[in-house]
């Protein structure tokens, strides 16, 4: 499916993605809108060398969620998650 | 109280190095000192971020490498990348007492804690032993004695981060038991030729599949596609693997 | 306020040239993408052009490389801030792929190999203004920059010049791509800084 290796993982995400989710994000399950795959969002394949975040399914590359940085705004897109379950034991520094 | 601990782990804050070490030919640690450091959890990491005169700016991603302590200072190691923009100037240009901006720390997957009692597999590619060091030595500094085991895969042995200090671990009993593999060059009479993790390799050196271990792997992203798959070809479950990727070249935006 | 780091530059160059607002100026070819390289084969290759109901026009490799094309030499202007001047390219301009399209339908959704699509007006792409270019810097353009083909719109910020391109869509009004539908701009001049949408 993707030979160029060239793709982080949703921890590459976590820094980015603490300024929305008060919740740490890369523990929490998702899953996938297109193919059902429940993955920890930690095994996301990320690509971020682009004008946004984009966190693709790592079973079937469906955009699983976006994150844009435009000026004041942040524009956040997860359609392709039916949901993710978020552990909200886990406190802010992950202890 | 709640706001102000997820601001905590947000903001970017100021971090003053402190000392800087040398691990390899291009590999330093650096030593921050940061105030109102909350401590981290093995595996964390920290964003860096460097801003130029004109405002233009790149953040990066470092594993942090020491142990939690008391005294607001954590240690993270960064490789110098050929085509690098961030990591030539944090391995040759930065001095004691310059200062740098860092949030974190960053994670709660790719972590191990100390009250973990089931068998530890650490798999490291490279640079990808940042994290994992940080486990090992926490693991120390808790005084905890889960059995742990490490394969460590690097292109030559001058390459190996923390040499000493891993060679130390390995001749104390009952602590932590290292297999290294060699993909380009090995030292002088390695009965294993030059090559990368092979299932041969795992059967060897990593916990069995049946002891049901936790696993962790980290490094550049197809060594870590290349060596989990590995794991679950010789039965290891594949929700007991932690994975962290590094990218192709093993630098992280 | 940003804590400045002594000494740091980045990949920049010193050289003073006239850049859009807000751009850096790099000598390097930073590779930007959304997704995973497609690789595609020359021999499934294909460029279409339809009107949303039918398709108007359609290349194999072999015929899209029979028509007349032109090299190009041009500045990139990227949404996330750097610039590169002076590159290379060569390509079949739109005015070809477009000359026996008859049609009032003002604006194209160019779609690509894997998800990305991105929207231009039907009159940014005429008149030497766009490309479909094969070559970079007089060689095969590579997967990670877009080969076999991307579109070439250097007028435009860099996120609207899609790598892999496989087609447009002609369309009566304008809709958002990929990133235009995600807080990026709906047209985006970088002479203007029409970064974002909405300011």
């Amino acid at each position: 499916m993707n030979t160029s290796m060239d793709y982080l993982d949703g921890n590459a995400a976590a820094g980015e993605l603490s300024r929305i989710f008060a919740v740490e994000i890369t523990a929490a399950e998702g899953q996938c809108a297109k193919c059902g795959a429940k993955k920890p969002f930690a095994e996301a394949h990320l690509y971020m060398q682009c004008p946004g975040l984009v966190a693709r399914c790592a079973a079937c590359d469906h955009v699983l969620l976006r994150l844009v940085n435009a000026g004041r705004r942040v524009f956040l897109d997860v359609s392709g998650l039916n949901w993710l379950a978020l552990d909200t034991s886990l406190q802010e520094s992950g202890k | 109280m709640a706001g102000t601990a997820v601001l905590g782990r947000v903001t970017w804050r100021a971090a003053r190095v402190v000392a800087v070490r040398d691990e390899t030919a291009t590999a330093r640690t650096l030593v921050l000192a940061v105030r109102d450091w909350p401590g981290q959890v093995a595996g964390q990491h920290v964003d860096v971020r460097l801003t130029a005169p004109d405002g233009y700016s790149a953040v990066r991603s470092y594993s942090i490498a020491s142990a939690p302590t008391s005294d607001g200072r954590i240690e993270i190691t960064v490789e110098r990348l050929p085509n690098g923009e961030v990591s030539p100037y944090l391995t040759q240009d930065v001095m004691v007492g310059d200062e740098l901006e860092l949030r974190g720390p960053i994670g709660g997957w790719f972590v191990w804690r100390s009250d973990q009692t089931e068998l530890i597999q650490l798999v490291a590619g490279g640079s990808g032993i940042v994290p994992l060091m940080a486990m090992i030595r926490s693991r120390r500094s808790a005084g905890g004695n889960s059995p742990f085991r490490l394969l460590y895969s690097v292109r030559q042995p001058e390459t190996v981060f923390y040499r000493d200090e891993l060679q130390a671990l390995s001749n104390q009993s009952d602590s932590v038991v290292i297999t290294y593999a060699y993909t380009r060059v090995t030292p002088k009479d390695w009965p294993r030729p030059a090559g990368r993790i092979d299932a041969p390799f795992i059967a060897m050196g990593a916990w069995p599949s049946s002891l049901r271990p936790t696993s962790y792997v980290c490094g550049p992203t197809s060594f870590v596609e290349h060596t989990t798959d590995l794991l679950i070809s010789v039965g290891h479950d594949r929700e007991r693997i932690r994975t962290e990727r590094f990218g192709a070249t093993g630098e992280r935006k | 306020m940003a804590i400045i780091s002594r000494g740091f530059a980045g990949r920049r160059s010193a050289a003073e040239a006239k850049l859009p607002p807000g751009q850096y100026l790099t000598t390097d070819f930073p590779v930007l993408s959304a997704g995973p390289t497609p690789h595609i084969s020359l021999d499934r290759w294909e460029f279409t052009i339809d009107d949303g109901s039918n398709v108007l026009r359609r290349w194999d490799w072999k015929s899209f490389r029979e028509l007349p094309s032109e090299t190009i030499t041009t500045d990139l202007h990227c949404v996330t801030r750097w610039s590169k001047l002076g590159t290379s390219w060569e390509g079949v301009s739109l005015d070809v792929l477009l000359a026996d399209v008859k049609t009032d339908l003002p604006y194209a959704m160019f779609r690509s190999y894997g998800d990305y699509t991105t929207n231009l007006p039907l009159k940014d792409l005429m008149n030497k203004q766009a490309w479909i270019a094969f070559k970079y810097n007089g060689a095969d353009l590579e997967p990670e920059h877009g080969g076999p083909a991307r579109l070439l719109v250097p007028h435009l910020y860099l996120w609207k010049s899609a790598k892999w391109v496989k087609g447009l869509s002609l369309m009566p009004h304008d809709k958002p791509g990929f990133w235009e539908n995600l807080g990026y701009h709906i047209y985006g001049d970088p002479w203007l800084e029409q970064r974002y949408s909405g300011e």
